[in-house]
């Protein structure tokens, strides 16, 4: 090798997927959700998953988390087959993922600090001072540090999501996974957790895997996002090539049309064909 | 009629299915005595769960206690028997109507809030966000409950006991004017140590462990929906009183069952 192409290769950066899932089947009673699903999320990556309603996002999540086991295929996360885990371990794996959920999922009879403290005090021996130390910079990373002593009943939707945010870095997690992050939120809280999630992402050396429909918001921090769709990835790559992609489906779900190949209507009997009597129940 | 056999195979096999999971569920919780560190969990749930519940059992315990009273008395009397109340009324209460009505109102008062409480943290995700936390809700959550419920319950019955016995005795001696010597001689030289307050205890750990058992289960299995807490906390409050009525009769035939 040349001291040229030496210099070269040391240059370049060997990406490493955090998580790769192979053929992943899964089926929820009849219903198959996912249909031999592939897809990986490079180490330090943003990584969305889009699609419509019911497409499966949630839980694929569940899945790479270990609480939903599949039919079949492999879901790795830093090299260990989630599927093939045992609980204990499961529980192991899970101290290095983060995780915020739809409803935040704060314990109510916990104040905002002891819900933060909750996995630092179940996981490690710190003292209590190194304990308070973390928890108040942690609050402090997502602007809450004042409202420490609040009850979770006294706080406001966007608060809620930044202090679950809060407690999901405390054992500063290698991914952090965001189950629609934007849902319900005003502007100004919508705008505080996108820069969160880019802010935390680079600032821990974490990997973030975001499911969202809030399309501006997400392609403005993903660096790459998978478009799901009856069971499969239907398409997957930078936010910007996605607008441009060959498929009506995916074009219509990115520019957000009301019509299209996925119609706006439920399957039905022509309107007049119904109107004139043809459709009784 | 095939439809029906299906109906009822369906049925079964859910129920069976149900019953597996809650087995599951309670050798998972109970694995090993809770740790040093989750002696506050536990004591928190007997407050939550026993010392809560201590207003309603004292209450009850009190005017079921004064109405046997009357009641034994009344017929007693007519026999020149009064003496004999005291007797009556501690067998009935240390056998049967203490572990049975504290078990009847512990599962309407405890086991619907406990039920009613882990199904509400499966609707707001919080026992999926403990899990994805790396902590197992079943020993964080379900087993501080369940040994709460297993400890809580037959000191509530031992309470019941004694409350009743003290309505008892405000009525026949206090109001009915019953000799107060006769009235504890009677209860102090029949009463077997083992024999009924042992066994009537023994009855009481078993309803613990099932009311809990099943409030624990019901609200851990819940569908998490708003309709789905309202119909577990019901089934938790049917499924153990009908147990615990059906178990009395299966305890009483076995440990005092020379009947004939």
């Amino acid at each position: 090798m040349t001291e040229a192409a030496a210099g070269q290769a040391v240059q370049t950066p060997v990406v490493t997927p955090l998580i790769e899932i192979e053929d992943l089947v899964f089926r929820r009673g009849e219903r198959l959700i996912f249909d031999g699903l592939s897809m990986t999320v490079p180490t330090g990556s943003i990584t969305a998953l889009m699609g419509p309603s019911g497409c499966g996002k949630t839980t694929l999540l569940r899945i790479i988390g270990g609480q939903l086991k599949p039919d079949s295929g492999s879901v790795r996360v830093r090299g260990r087959d989630v599927t093939r885990l045992k609980r204990a371990e499961l529980l192991e794996l899970r101290k290095d993922i983060g995780m915020l959920f739809q409803s935040s999922a704060l314990f109510t009879d916990l104040s905002v600090f002891e819900n933060v403290a909750f996995p630092l005090r179940e996981h490690t021996d710190l003292p209590e001072d190194a304990i308070r130390d973390l928890v108040l910079i942690k609050l402090n990373s997502v602007g809450l540090r004042g409202a420490r002593d609040l009850m979770p009943s006294q706080l406001s939707g966007g608060m809620a999501r930044r202090v679950a945010l809060a407690r999901a870095i405390a054992l500063d997690p290698c991914l952090l996974m965001y189950d629609e992050p934007f849902t319900g939120q005003d502007p100004i809280s919508m705008g505080v957790v996108v820069s969160l999630i880019r802010r935390l992402n680079s600032a821990l050396g974490a990997t973030s895997l975001l499911v969202s429909h809030d399309i501006h918001e997400t392609a403005g921090i993903s660096d790459e996002i998978f478009i799901l769709d009856a069971g499969k990835v239907v398409a997957g790559g930078e936010p910007s090539a996605l607008a441009n992609h060959e498929s009506d489906r995916v074009r219509q779900f990115i520019t957000g049309s009301p019509d299209g190949p996925v119609p706006f209507h439920y399957p039905a009997d022509e309107l007049a064909y119904d109107l004139l009597g043809g459709f009784r129940r | 009629m095939m439809d029906l056999v299906r109906a009822l195979g369906d049925r079964s096999l859910e129920r069976l299915g149900s019953l597996g999971r809650a087995s599951v569920m309670w050798a998972a919780a109970l694995w090993g005595l809770p740790r040093l560190s989750e002696l506050p969990l536990v004591i928190r749930q007997i407050y939550n769960v026993g010392v809560l519940s201590l207003i309603i059992i004292v209450l009850s315990a009190f005017s079921i206690g004064a109405v046997i009273a009357l009641q034994f008395y009344t017929q007693l009397a007519r026999f020149g028997a009064e003496d004999a109340v005291g007797l009556g009324l501690a067998l009935v209460l240390l056998r049967e109507l203490g572990p049975v009505v504290t078990g009847l109102l512990f599962a309407g008062r405890a086991g619907s809030a406990v039920t009613a409480e882990i199904g509400l943290m499966k609707t707001t995700e919080q026992l999926s966000s403990m899990e994805m936390m790396g902590v197992d809700p079943l020993r964080r959550i379900v087993a501080p409950r369940l040994w709460a419920g297993m400890i809580s319950l037959p000191l509530l019955t031992a309470m019941f006991n004694v409350v009743a016995i003290y309505g008892g005795m405000v009525v026949a001696v206090e109001w009915l004017g019953s000799d107060v010597g006769s009235f504890w001689s009677g209860m102090q030289d029949s009463v077997e140590l083992w024999e009924d307050v042992g066994k009537g205890m023994v009855k009481s750990v078993l309803f613990a462990i099932v009311v809990t058992w099943i409030a624990v289960f019901q609200g851990y299995d819940t569908d998490p929906t708003p309709e789905g807490i309202g119909l577990a906390t019901t089934r938790t409050v049917v499924t153990s009183s009908v147990m615990i009525l059906a178990m009395d009769f299966i305890l009483t035939l076995s440990m005092y069952g020379e009947f004939k």
